[in-house]
Parts: C-alpha cells; sequence; structure tokens
C-alpha cells in the first residue's frame, strides 16, 4: 500500500479508538519509543517545550488510558474527531512524515455538542508489517484554550 | 465610599467565617461590586513574569479582574503598566498577550503612546492647512491612561489600581515572602508553555478550591494512589495575618506511607494500580530540602505552585458571573540540566487543563456552580479546623478558605450580621 493510504487507514483506526472505543486500543497506534505531546499553536509559533499532555513512550499513553479510567475524576462525555486528507511531506519505503488537521466535537452526557479543539498532526510514521505507526505525533490546537479539562486524548 | 460599596452594604453576611452564602457565587450585582472594591481596589493583582519582559520593547496584554492593562519594558531597563485603553475613544492600545513594539499606536485615530504609556502623539492635532484639530486648550500629558502601581516579588510582577494599595511587603506579610522566596528567590525562570483553561463557574469557587487542603488527596485520587500528597504527610497551612493569602505545603514523610488512615476513612489511597512508567514521579529536590509540594496563593487571584518538580503560576481572572479563565505558565529556570528539565517535561502531566492531580479542579467548581442553582439563601459550611482563619500543622482544615471570606467580606462592604 502507499503511503496515503497506509496513514489514512490508521488514522481510521485511530479516532475510532477514541471517538468509539475500546479506549485501550488508542496507544496501540504508537511505536514504543514514540514521542506525543498536546500543545498549542502558540506554544509551537514560539517554541515553547512544554504540552497539557507529554509523553516520551507509549507505557506514559498507556498511563494516561489507566488514569483515566481508574483514577481521575469528570463528567463523562465523548469526542468525535473529525480529520482531514493527512498532506505527505516525505515518504521513503520505511516511513512518512504528515500533517493532517482535525476538529473534535465534545459531547458532555447526552448533549450539548461543542466544537471542542480544532488543530493540525504533526506526524512521523513508520511502516510496520503493512502498517503505519506513530513515531512522533505533536498535536498542535489551534486555540490557546481548553473548556473545563482535557481527560480523553485528541 | 464608592457606589458600589453603599449598594453592597444592604447585603448581610453571617457573623461566622464558616457560612458562606452561595448567591455570591450568582449575583450580577455582586459580581460588578468586585470589579470596583476587589480588582480596583487595594490589593495586588498578579500580570506576568520579569522574565517574560526580558528585552526593551517587551510587553504584556493582561488584565486586573476585567480591566485590560499593558505591562512594558521601556528602553531605561524598567517595567511599566497602565491601563490598556485609549485615551480618546477607549480602544485597546495593544491585543497580543505577548508582543514587541517601540511603542504603540491606537489602530482608530492612531493616537500614539510610549512604552511608559504617555500620550506623545495624537494624529492631525493641528488639523490640516490650518483647520480643524484640537483645540488650543488640548493637553496631552493631560490623557494619559492611568498607570498602575507596581511590585517586583522575585521576579512576579504584580500591579494595582489603587495608590492606596499598602506595600507588598506589608501586603504579603514575612511568611509568604518567604515562600515565594523558597521557590523563585535567586533564579530566573524560564517559561515551558502557556495554557489557559476556561472553567465554568464563579472565580470565587476556583480560589476555595486553591485554599482547600482538604479536598487535595480525596477528589485527586492520582494523588493518594501514588503517595504524592496525603494528609497524613508531614505539612502544614499557612494562612497570613489578614486571612487573604495562605500556602498549604507538605514533605517526604516515610513513616506516614502506609495508608491506614485512608483505610479507615474508606477512601481509597493505594489500589492495584500501578504507572507502566513510573519515571513521571522520579523527582529530585527542588531547592535542596524536602518539600515536595507547595501551593501558596496570594489575594485576590494568584498562585504559585510547587507540585513535585513541575512549577507553575496561575492567574484567576473572572470573565463573567460563572466564568473564569484560568492561566497556566509552566516554568523552568536557566540552571536546570538536561535530566531536570525532562522531569520538568514529564510532571507537566500532572498539572493543567489536563494535569492528572488538576483536572478535576476544572470541572469541579462547575458541578457547584450547577449544584447551588436555586440555592440562593443557603449556605456552604467551611467548618473543618474550626472557626477561625489561622495557620495550622494539620492540612484537614478549611482554614485558609475562612480566611479569602474574612478578606473578601470586608472588602465588599457587606453588613456582618450581629451575632445571636
Amino acid at each position: 500500500m502507499d503511503a496515503f493510504t497506509l496513514i489514512s487507514r490508521a488514522q481510521g483506526s485511530y479516532v475510532r479508538s477514541i471517538d468509539d472505543g475500546p479506549i485501550e486500543d488508542w496507544p496501540e497506534h504508537f511505536t514504543d519509543d514514540t514521542f506525543y505531546k498536546v500543545t498549542t499553536a502558540d506554544n509551537h509559533r514560539r517554541g515553547l517545550p512544554a504540552g497539557v499532555i507529554w509523553a516520551n513512550n507509549k507505557a506514559m499513553l498507556k498511563d494516561r488510558i489507566s488514569a483515566l479510567k481508574e483514577a481521575n475524576i469528570y463528567e463523562p462525555h465523548s469526542y468525535r474527531h473529525l480529520l482531514g486528507q493527512p498532506a505527505i511531506l516525505e515518504e521513503s519505503e520505511d516511513g512518512a512524515t504528515s500533517e493532517t488537521s482535525f476538529l473534535v466535537v465534545r459531547i458532555t452526557g447526552s448533549g450539548p455538542t461543542d466544537v471542542f479543539a480544532s488543530g493540525r498532526y504533526l506526524d512521523e510514521h513508520v511502516f510496520v508489517d503493512g502498517k503505519a505507526l506513530l513515531k512522533k505525533r505533536v498535536v498542535v490546537c489551534d486555540s490557546t484554550r481548553t473548556d473545563t479539562l482535557l481527560v480523553l486524548p485528541l | 465610599m464608592s457606589e458600589a460599596t453603599t449598594t453592597m452594604a444592604a447585603r448581610e453576611w453571617p457573623q461566622a467565617l464558616s457560612k458562606v452564602p452561595y448567591w455570591v457565587f450568582q449575583d450580577a450585582d455582586v459580581y460588578r461590586a468586585e470589579q470596583q472594591n476587589i480588582f480596583h481596589g487595594p490589593f495586588w493583582s498578579y500580570l506576568c513574569l520579569e522574565a517574560e519582559l526580558g528585552e526593551p520593547g517587551d510587553y504584556c496584554a493582561t488584565f486586573i479582574g476585567e480591566q485590560p492593562v499593558l505591562v512594558t519594558r521601556d528602553f531605561d531597563g524598567e517595567i511599566y503598566a497602565f491601563e490598556n485603553r485609549c485615551a480618546h475613544r477607549g480602544s485597546l492600545i495593544a491585543m497580543d498577550h505577548y508582543g514587541h513594539a517601540k511603542d504603540f499606536t491606537c489602530v482608530y485615530h492612531a493616537w500614539t503612546y510610549n512604552l511608559q504609556g504617555d500620550l506623545t502623539g495624537v494624529a492631525f492635532e493641528e488639523g490640516i492647512n490650518g483647520k480643524g484639530g484640537m483645540g488650543s486648550d488640548f493637553c496631552k500629558k493631560a490623557h494619559s491612561p492611568r498607570r498602575l502601581r507596581l511590585a517586583n516579588v522575585h521576579g512576579l510582577i504584580f500591579g494595582s489600581l489603587d495608590n492606596d494599595v499598602p506595600d507588598i511587603e506589608d501586603y504579603l506579610g514575612q511568611e509568604i515572602l518567604d515562600r515565594i522566596e523558597r521557590v523563585l528567590g535567586g533564579r530566573k525562570p524560564v517559561v515551558l508553555g502557556r495554557f489557559t483553561q476556561n472553567l465554568p463557574n464563579n472565580w470565587k469557587l476556583y480560589i476555595e478550591n486553591v485554599k482547600d487542603s482538604y479536598h487535595a488527596s480525596i477528589l485527586h485520587l492520582f494523588f493518594t494512589t501514588f503517595g504524592l500528597n496525603k494528609l497524613n504527610q508531614k505539612g502544614g497551612i499557612v494562612v497570613s495575618e489578614s486571612g487573604a493569602h495562605h500556602v498549604s505545603w507538605s514533605a517526604i514523610n516515610r513513616e506516614a506511607e502506609s495508608g491506614e488512615h485512608y483505610k479507615d476513612q474508606k477512601i481509597r489511597s493505594d489500589s492495584e494500580y500501578q504507572l507502566e512508567d513510573p519515571s513521571l514521579v522520579d523527582s529530585f529536590s527542588e531547592v535542596g530540602d524536602d518539600i515536595t509540594l507547595q501551593i501558596l496563593s496570594v489575594y485576590p487571584g494568584f498562585v504559585l505552585q510547587q507540585i513535585q518538580n513541575s512549577i507553575a503560576v496561575r492567574q484567576v481572572l473572572p470573565t463573567g458571573v460563572d466564568t473564569t479563565d484560568l492561566h497556566w505558565t509552566y516554568l523552568g529556570f536557566e540552571e536546570d540540566t538536561e535530566e531536570q528539565q525532562l522531569v520538568r517535561m514529564k510532571q507537566s502531566n500532572l498539572v493543567g487543563p489536563a494535569g492528572y492531580v488538576s483536572m478535576e479542579d476544572g470541572a469541579i467548581g462547575g458541578f457547584v456552580q450547577r449544584g447551588i442553582a436555586g440555592a440562593s439563601g443557603e449556605f456552604a459550611t467551611v467548618q473543618m479546623g474550626g472557626q477561625e482563619a489561622v495557620s495550622s500543622e494539620s492540612r484537614v482544615t478549611e482554614a485558609s478558605i475562612r480566611g479569602f471570606w474574612k478578606v473578601y467580606r470586608e472588602a465588599m462592604g457587606f453588613s456582618i450580621e450581629e451575632s445571636k
């Protein structure tokens, strides 16, 4: 499969794991030595390194999931991700870099449906056994604001 | 006495510091009076870090309550602050949260201000061809935006819109000054990131939450699960003399790690839950002592936080009766080693809008705001640890919350109910 197809398939599966579950599948879209960060366009532009979520391996992503299931307290809610087509910036036999825009709406309880976040994924993929895995994903949210809290990943 | 104060005198507040009427989180006239009596009153509000204004021309557009203010560094190296409102027709003078400029020109009619906030230019002041223009009685000097009083406490810039505000040293008191110095003294902070959290509640519900050492290990189960903060750890509460400011702290205490007290209260304190990457909570001694947690608040809306090696300042800005902006600035220091930087990055997961031990605080205020709808005649009870607003060795107390209300009710000019 070509890079576009591999990445598109992986992203479809990625958002499904968050929006429809099982959420435990979400970390499986990353390599063991992955880097994942959620930040803002303002921080990204200024080169400020911190994130609201910051992980430098897959174990930390698994911990995010066990924390949101076992420890953290919040009002039940779900997301619906809408992704743009990935723009492939570089590609080789073994991997690719891409950017993909996203819009996430949040449904709290049985409603309302609120626009929660928009932005872009800055990604490095590796292709392993016919699948694209994220070696790096920086989630750059357009706004500096987060409404109430962020517990489910983007 | 201002008009707002006179109106508020018609409202009655309970004598006991342990009773808080719910209308104080709900009523629009109270919110409006706060803008005058608290945010324009004789108090110090946090504006920004000195480190964020590194070069002449750097500025920060922020707020005291709803009042927009501009904080600048001029070419003389000094920091200035003034109201961010053109003296002409009231437009914002600058809009970027953080920016750089040689001077400011209002976009509406090109009135110009220098970095100290002096009005230096008025477009077409002399008119054109001797016609139009300002009258001869117009004096630019009389039309500069109001300047703030400023104070710099170990690199934290505070401002006040009231010239009668006490000196910052007297305002904070020695204990609070010492605790700020403990974290920031002699160190040059570096901004690691800035995040804003919109809270669905009145600003005072967030302040109560910050000052509430009782909830920390109960609501935030992540804390207790990993032994980061238990109420049976060595620690305490400092309430400043006036009641206005507070510090809650705890230190490593290996004897108290058994968790028996929590089992007695049927609150989960340990479980089969373990981190796959426990390096998240690997810490270094922040300043060479055993203190791993220090939450410090300065009245009305500032927080300096050390949670392990996660250092941050929080600025609490009301935006409406039931909406609040919480601005987080995550910090490191110039002398941090690479390993220490990595620890700070990992521990940034503990705090902020997605923080393992702070995300609940973004929601709990909204739960209260919704819970008290229809109960404006009822009262919250803050009686843990008695009725006083004094320091305590136990963190099972609501003393610092009572301290906040003690200062607040006086500043607002409510009538205090006669004791029965």
